[in-house]
């Protein structure tokens, strides 16, 4: 059963019945699912949520929708691995990676799409709508088409075919935007007031963000019920941030886990960085930017929760770190090379964030750090195509392969000589 | 008569711009100003416009081209 018990602004702290509404009617300021957290601290164990799902309902007390008519195509309970690989390249010996990419659609995104789109049911909405260039559209058409409702997916016109193929293949009606990036933005807030749909990230968006909240219970139960250390997130609109945040703080006061200071770290590439550059400011202030970065998932240049992120980056004791497209590019290789993972342009700004915070001492070598991939490398191909060691292409017998091997081993000894030598240089 | 909720951000230049004014002196348009924070070199203001829909967006053309950035007031809707 949901706990959920109403809305609340963020800003002047008025309630509001659980409806489909997302801002408060007299300051404008973004609405919050609120909890009975006296009934969740009675009801509530580690051993009730151990026998629920390997999936995100499996924190269902904790969501603002029914478990019984989830619409549900098995989000959530991605791996936390053990990333010692990675973490001796970083300086890191307790590193643990929270693997989204096994997301049904590849994506954190499935997390806060499955919760909206049960609430968007439960309210007797039948189409499902978004504004998307990636991740978010292919979780809304999925779950769309799991629910038997009707998807209207928003996509910019310019948008490169191979990212419309994720959503074009549940069926949703793709709505392709001419003009900028902001007259798109306009355009869906003013379809969102006119017409009757569940607009995943507007109306619905305060039950819709609750679904990040999951990412943190999962982390705490698969440490083995405690809190790390560290966290390090992407951040776009700011949001999952703080709702890793409130997710940790539910469990510690619940007594579900020890409460261990938790510090939480953002990341942002450069070419999208407002959250970051208050941050370097010393300011809550944001100031919008137009993106300009190969990490596109977190294109957002004027981020809704960005005042909460950097309250949660300040409370926490936390950090903010830009990184250049280079950089996430090494970062995506590095992730790949020592851990098997192929995370997408998202993630590699992760790791690249978290080397930074490394490098300036921001993170200690001990803490218990846990990096959020959040979503799937096969989706931004395109950001590391040119980066990689060629192909070696042989005539189909034993000599052919055997000369080409020696020349390919050669060559990569040769090129570590290099970086050696430039490594001492 | 529709109503639009929009988040004006001002450059430093224009801070000591009566933007607001000139909108509704223009254009046939009723702000209702929710919340705000301007300093001397950096401001926003989140409030309502009422008028008829044609009005509103050739009015928020016209804030757009004097400068100011005009976003809804849910932040970016379009997402990654």
């Amino acid at each position: 059963m949901s706990y959920a018990t109403h809305l609340r602004c963020r800003e002047c702290g008025r309630c509001y019945p659980l409806e489909p509404v997302h801002v408060c009617e007299f300051c404008f300021g973004s609405l919050e699912v609120s909890y009975d957290y006296q009934a969740l601290g009675r009801d509530v164990s580690r051993q009730r949520i151990e026998r629920g799902p390997l999936t995100v309902w499996r924190y269902s007390d904790f969501l603002p929708a029914d478990r019984e008519q989830a619409v549900d195509i098995g989000a959530g309970f991605t791996p936390l691995l053990p990333a010692q690989n990675l973490g001796e390249a970083l300086g890191l010996r307790r590193l643990y990676i929270k693997n989204d990419c096994a997301n049904p659609t590849w994506s954190f995104k499935d997390r806060v799409v499955t919760v909206a789109s049960t609430k968007a049911r439960e309210f007797g909405f039948d189409t499902l709508a978004c504004a998307s260039t990636g991740n978010l559209a292919n979780a809304v058409a999925a779950h769309a088409a799991r629910a038997g409702m009707k998807a209207l997916v928003f996509i910019p016109a310019d948008l490169e075919q191979g990212k419309v193929v994720g959503s074009a293949v549940y069926g949703p009606t793709l709505v392709a935007v001419k003009g900028s990036y902001d007259d798109a933005n306009r355009l869906c807030s003013e379809l969102a007031d006119r017409y009757p749909w569940a607009f995943v990230n507007i109306n619905i968006r305060p039950y819709y963000a609750e679904g990040s909240k999951t990412l943190a219970y999962e982390v705490l139960e698969q440490l083995g019920w405690r809190a790390p250390d560290h966290c390090i997130v992407p951040m776009a609109s700011g949001c999952l941030l703080t709702k890793v945040w409130k997710g940790i703080k539910e469990l510690a006061w619940l007594g579900l886990v020890d409460w261990a200071h938790t510090r939480m770290s953002g990341a942002q590439a450069e070419g999208c960085s407002p959250i970051v550059e208050a941050w370097d400011r010393h300011s809550f202030n944001i100031r919008p930017v137009r993106p300009n970065t190969i990490a596109k998932s977190l294109a957002v240049g004027n981020p809704a929760d960005g005042y909460y992120a950097l309250k949660v980056l300040a409370d926490s004791g936390g950090s903010a770190v830009a990184v250049s497209d280079d950089e996430v590019v090494e970062g995506i290789k590095l992730l790949a090379e020592t851990e098997g993972i192929f995370a997408e342009t998202a993630g590699g700004v992760v790791i690249a964030g978290l080397r930074r915070l490394v490098a300036q001492g921001l993170i200690q070598p001990d803490e218990l750090v846990v990096a959020f991939i959040t979503g799937a490398g096969l989706k931004t191909q395109e950001a590391v195509l040119d980066k990689l060691v060629p192909r070696l292409v042989i005539e189909p017998h034993l000599a052919s392969f055997e000369e080409a091997i020696a020349e390919h081993r050669e060559a990569v000894a040769a090129g570590r000589q290099t970086n050696r030598g430039e490594g001492h240089g | 008569m529709a109503k639009q909720r929009v988040k004006f951000t001002f450059p430093t230049e224009l801070i000591k711009e009566p933007i607001i004014y000139r909108l509704c002196k223009q254009f046939e348009l009723v702000p209702n100003i929710r919340r705000a924070d301007v300093t001397e070199d950096r401001g926003w203001v989140i409030l309502e416009l009422e008028g008829e829909m044609g009005e509103i967006e050739r009015g928020i053309q016209w804030v757009i081209d004097q400068g100011v950035r005009v976003d809804p007031v849910a932040g970016d809707i379009v997402e990654g």
